[in-house]
């Protein structure tokens, strides 16, 4: 785990207490929770586990359960940044595998996954919703479509100011 | 009850007279828009207004469907002349707003025409261009002219009247008939008639009873689901209040996947509206019927949007189908009767109600009636969504409406009706668009996407890349989907990487087979598709690779990436820290 993302047990805990609580809808359930855990904290601690578990009255297996089964959650801090490339079919036909080639080189990645300096995190993802702009890619959640080798490397370099 | 409806309506029709007396701009930013840099251009329009000194109302829409144009710059001048603006840059904006403050259009190059009664002076009309005049706006008459933050346009738009007339002169018997005889039927893919579905509803008893609409939409190639949402919310909550009151329903979920933040905004916010104007909650519109709603919530899973597997979701656990019996309007959310609609579905009622079933019923094809609302994508000029009346030909959607390929190719094949739909050759341009034409030529309509390949696409490398998809989505619940998909993506793979094996072919179609009798739900009943579909009309792609040992375009040869594992894991220090045990 990167050193600057470790936070003292106690606080991350008052977090993730937080988040379940200042839940504002109706309808509260474990995968509720979790999500709006993953909104306040980008990752599921273990901590998030069993206060969920807590709250809503199951065990840590039950939360488990939910946690390791969507796969927008994941377990450790990810990176600074997110970038999202679409690997959807009409993305696809419009070259998706070669952006994705690209982002992999200029990142030293092989696959999705975390940069070794933190700063980045490379994502696949199914559908972005914005397929009549194909290909689309996502830099921390902000859609740009049309891309081409040069926007990815634009969208990246900022990335990387921004570390 | 503070404000009848008609009060409601008379501040919305004085607001609407009051803006349109002005000079009027709007934006269109659902997520096509924001993909072509909308958002960009909606900052820097306001900044230039506000510089300016101004009198202008600038606004943020939806999406009007012409996605090819994003960003659209929609101006509407006092005299009522509706110009719009194509592929906008801010640098555009000086010279459109200097247009705009003498009552004209500029750059020349950059408009895309005029729309309404109103026209402009030495403009073309927009409703002449084939993206429009084949389209018959039902679902998505107010996307990208109504503001979806703003309850009141949709009122002034005739938004709620829907709602009014069902709950002081319909009964629930004569709503469902009405609906029955729209001949409206399910948009999700399963082209069930709607009217049937919600009189199973009617007929079951519990402490409460659910209508969950859902937009889960998890189908790459279609964003009609979201788009709708985001672009007319209003639409799609008072299609959902009137299936509560025809059912005898209380409660309503919009159900979406977490992290769309556009859509969710728009959800929440236009619920909140309903309530603050008595459209939902205690006694609405003053009728003896209460209704409640609020957004759900899914994280990542395509499966989620299978209408048992939604329920699960809803109630907090892993989106896994159930089996059935029992069905949803016995036992769904929490046990209690349930209907599930598609988004699709629920935004024509207000209209159907509006209009009558025979109005609605009066338009379509065959058995088929409505229109199909569609995502037109891939290699094609025009990609975009359009709302087309059913009884058009494929040819005329992909050829004239979507302007053919950009690439300027032969079309080679349709992927139609997401990832479990088929893939069609290029002959299916003759096919009718309905159900029943397009299920007697091996494709779905499904949610409405169609996706177009050109003739430099190889149908081994498109196969693969659907089943690769359908393999990262499989919910793992029943093996033969859970491991079939994994050996056909398998197979898929040393196939394009021509070191396929003589007995592959077989072998896919043996799985499949397997696949279709041995699974709870459509992901694996209908996971084959787009295997079976491609060998149906493309075996000699599938020839060239296995026996002459190359890619019949090339496309197979570059590299292929796709998710090296399909569920989250945490590390082995995760676990040893906490001691916790994987279920």
């Amino acid at each position: 785990m990167r050193e600057d993302v470790v936070e003292a047990a106690d606080t991350l805990r008052a977090r993730v207490v937080s988040a379940i609580t200042a839940q504002s809808q109706t309808t509260v359930t474990v995968l509720s929770s979790l999500l709006a855990i993953e909104e306040e904290l980008r990752y599921i601690p273990p901590q998030a586990i069993e206060e969920v578990a807590t709250s809503e009255g199951v065990t840590v297996n039950d939360v488990w359960a939910v946690a390791s089964f969507y796969t927008n959650f994941r377990f450790t801090p990810p990176g600074k940044h997110i970038i999202e490339v679409c690997w959807g079919p009409t993305c696809h036909l419009l070259g998706a595998q070669s952006l994705l080639d690209r982002v992999q080189n200029a990142l030293g990645l092989t696959s999705e996954g975390d940069t070794p300096d933190g700063n980045v995190t490379l994502k696949y993802n199914t559908c972005l919703g914005a397929c009549a702009q194909a290909p689309v890619v996502a830099a921390d959640h902000h859609l740009h479509g049309r891309a081409t080798g040069e926007s990815v490397d634009r969208l990246l370099n900022k990335l990387k100011d921004e570390a | 009850m503070a404000e009848t409806f008609e009060t409601i309506q008379a501040a919305a029709n004085a607001r609407e007279d009051m803006l349109n007396g002005g000079l009027r701009i709007r934006v269109g930013v659902a997520l096509c828009g924001e993909a072509a840099g909308a958002f960009e251009v909606l900052e820097a329009l306001k900044g230039e207004v506000a510089s300016r000194g101004l009198a202008a109302t600038v606004q943020e829409v939806g999406c009007i469907g012409l996605c090819y144009a994003e960003p659209l710059v929609d101006v509407l001048l006092p005299n009522g002349s509706r110009v719009f603006y194509k592929n906008v840059t801010p640098e555009d904006l000086p010279a459109i707003l200097d247009a705009a403050a003498s009552g004209t259009h500029s750059p020349s190059n950059k408009v895309l025409g005029t729309l309404g009664e109103a026209g402009a002076p030495g403009l073309a009309k927009i409703e002449d261009t084939p993206q429009w005049k084949y389209q018959v706006r039902i679902a998505t008459r107010n996307t990208g002219t109504v503001d979806p933050g703003e309850i009141l346009e949709y009122i002034a738009a005739g938004g709620y009247t829907g709602l009014a007339k069902a709950l002081t002169s319909m009964t629930q018997e004569k709503l469902i008939e009405e609906i029955k005889t729209s001949g409206l039927r399910g948009r999700g893919g399963a082209a069930f008639p709607t009217g049937v579905k919600w009189g199973f509803l009617q007929g079951s008893n519990g402490p409460n009873k659910y209508i969950l609409v859902n937009c889960e939409e998890g189908d790459p190639g279609a964003y009609n689901d979201k788009g709708l949402v985001e672009s007319d919310p209003h639409t799609v909550i008072e299609g959902t209040i009137i299936a509560g009151y025809a059912t005898g329903s209380n409660y309503g979920y919009i159900f979406l996947r977490h992290g769309h933040i556009g859509p969710t905004r728009r959800a929440q916010d236009a619920i909140k509206q309903a309530y603050e104007h008595g459209l939902l909650g205690q006694n609405i519109l003053g009728a003896d019927f209460s209704f409640d709603m609020e957004v759900a919530f899914t994280g990542d899973s395509y499966v989620a949007g299978e209408e048992t597997a939604l329920m699960e979701a809803i109630e907090g656990k892993r989106s896994m189908p159930r089996d059935r019996p029992p069905f949803p309007a016995q036992s769904g959310v929490w046990a209690n009767p349930s209907n599930i609609n598609n988004v699709k579905t629920v935004s024509y009622v207000p209209e159907i109600v509006r209009r009558g079933g025979e109005w609605f019923a009066g338009i379509g094809y065959e058995r088929s009636k409505g229109t199909a609302i569609l995502c037109i994508t891939g290699d094609v000029n025009y990609p975009g969504m359009y709302e087309v009346p059913f009884g058009l030909t494929l040819g005329q959607v992909v050829n004239e409406i979507a302007g053919g390929t950009a690439s300027g190719r032969d079309v080679k094949l349709l992927q139609t009706g997401g990832p479990l739909g088929g893939v069609l050759g290029a002959d299916s341009l003759d096919i009718i668009l309905d159900y029943e034409g397009m299920s007697a030529a091996g494709a779905i309509l499904g949610s409405g996407g169609i996706i177009v390949g050109a003739d430099d696409v190889c149908v081994v490398d498109l196969a693969r890349t659907l089943m690769a998809f359908c393999q990262f989505e499989s919910c793992g619940k029943c093996f033969p989907c859970r491991l079939g998909m994994t050996h056909l993506v398998e197979m898929l793979e040393r196939i394009a990487a021509n070191k396929g094996l003589p007995e592959d072919l077989e072998l896919m179609r043996s799985t499949g087979k397997t696949m279709a009798g041995g699974s709870l739900c459509g992901h694996g009943q209908l996971g084959f598709n787009p295997i079976s579909s491609a060998l149906k009309f493309f075996e000699e792609d599938f020839r060239v690779h296995l026996e002459e040992g190359r890619c019949p375009t090339g496309s197979c040869d570059g590299p292929f990436h796709r998710p090296t594992r399909t569920r989250p894991v945490a590390t082995a220090e995760w676990y040893a820290k906490e001691e916790y045990v994987a279920p």
